[in-house]
């Protein structure tokens, strides 16, 4: 059993139990925070197949940003009581559902002959030559290559950021007013 | 024996699985987003162990990884919009719970 294998291993445990504990737990905080470290783990897998600059971006995207902003809207969504059923009724059919497609996948993956397939190895990463697939190939190909993507992805970037300012603005001019003036009581506690 | 296709493969229809469950089984709404969170991680194991494993040279060998970064940023579009949605229907409505957002169901 080689090294890669056993952080590969260790790696995939974190991952799956974060992400049990993100549809299992009775806690909605703590289903997000289980989600961080799901995310954290998929990191790992990913500096472990040499993709770095996708493990920084994972770190900095949703460890930064997604839980975040789940954690603020499950702050501006609060009901009285976080530990109310958090759950569907139809939740045996659900598991039926994920464990037949797990069982599904499984066999698919494990019955295809993708490995043999002209152009790929299933042996093992090789390493000698992946140094140069790190910053510098992605920045290359995604610039050259896919640039016209890279735009079209920006774009849907700013369309979604603005059409999440949109929605999400209060359009009570009561609200907008005690925002712009600030509320009297902070001011005072200011001084 | 050596990390293989087959380990990412089998990790990546794991997390897909468990996100599937969390979004059939889950009441409310910002839970089932961060469960498709799951499920767009789990596409992007895949991808990246085929972007590692394939014998090709390195310019073709980050597509997968290409194609990861437009996966991650959609699904930071698609976060940022939805629980914008969720808010708004949280205001409008009082809940944020799937079951109880029958507005148009017949």
């Amino acid at each position: 059993m080689s090294g890669e294998l056993i952080v590969f291993y260790v790696l995939s445990a974190i991952t799956v139990i974060g992400a049990l504990g993100v549809v299992l737990d009775r806690n909605v905080v703590r289903a997000t925070l289980m989600l961080l470290i799901a995310l954290l783990g998929v990191a790992g897998i990913f500096l472990v197949a040499f993709a770095e600059f996708l493990a920084l971006a994972q770190i900095l995207l949703y460890g930064g940003a997604v839980t975040i902003v789940v954690l603020f809207s499950i702050m501006l969504t609060r009901t009285a009581d976080l530990r109310v059923n958090l759950d569907n009724p139809q939740r045996p059919m659900a598991a039926l559902i994920a464990i037949a497609a797990f069982v599904l996948l499984t066999l698919t993956f494990v019955n295809s002959d993708i490995g043999e397939l002209d152009g790929t190895t299933s042996v093992a990463i090789p390493g000698a030559d992946v140094g140069s697939s790190g910053f510098e190939t992605v920045g290359d190909v995604l610039f050259n290559q896919w640039a016209i993507p890279f735009e079209i992805a920006s774009l849907v970037l700013l369309v979604a950021m603005i059409g999440a300012i949109a929605l999400a603005r209060s359009d009570d001019p009561e609200d907008a007013g005690e925002i712009a003036s600030g509320s009297p009581e902070g001011a005072g506690q200011k001084t | 024996m050596d990390l293989e296709l087959i380990h990412f493969q089998i990790l990546g229809a794991l997390l897909f699985s468990i996100g599937l469950y969390g979004v059939l089984a889950r009441r409310s709404a910002v839970l089932v987003l961060i469960s498709i969170e799951l499920l767009l991680n789990a596409v992007n194991i895949n991808l990246i162990g085929l972007a590692a494993l394939v014998d090709r040279p390195p310019d073709e060998r980050v597509f997968g990884q290409i194609l990861a970064i437009f996966i991650i940023t959609i699904a930071a579009a698609e976060i940022g919009l939805a629980l914008a949605i969720v808010l708004r229907i949280f205001r409008n409505r009082g809940t944020a719970n799937t079951d109880e957002m029958d507005l148009m169901k017949w």
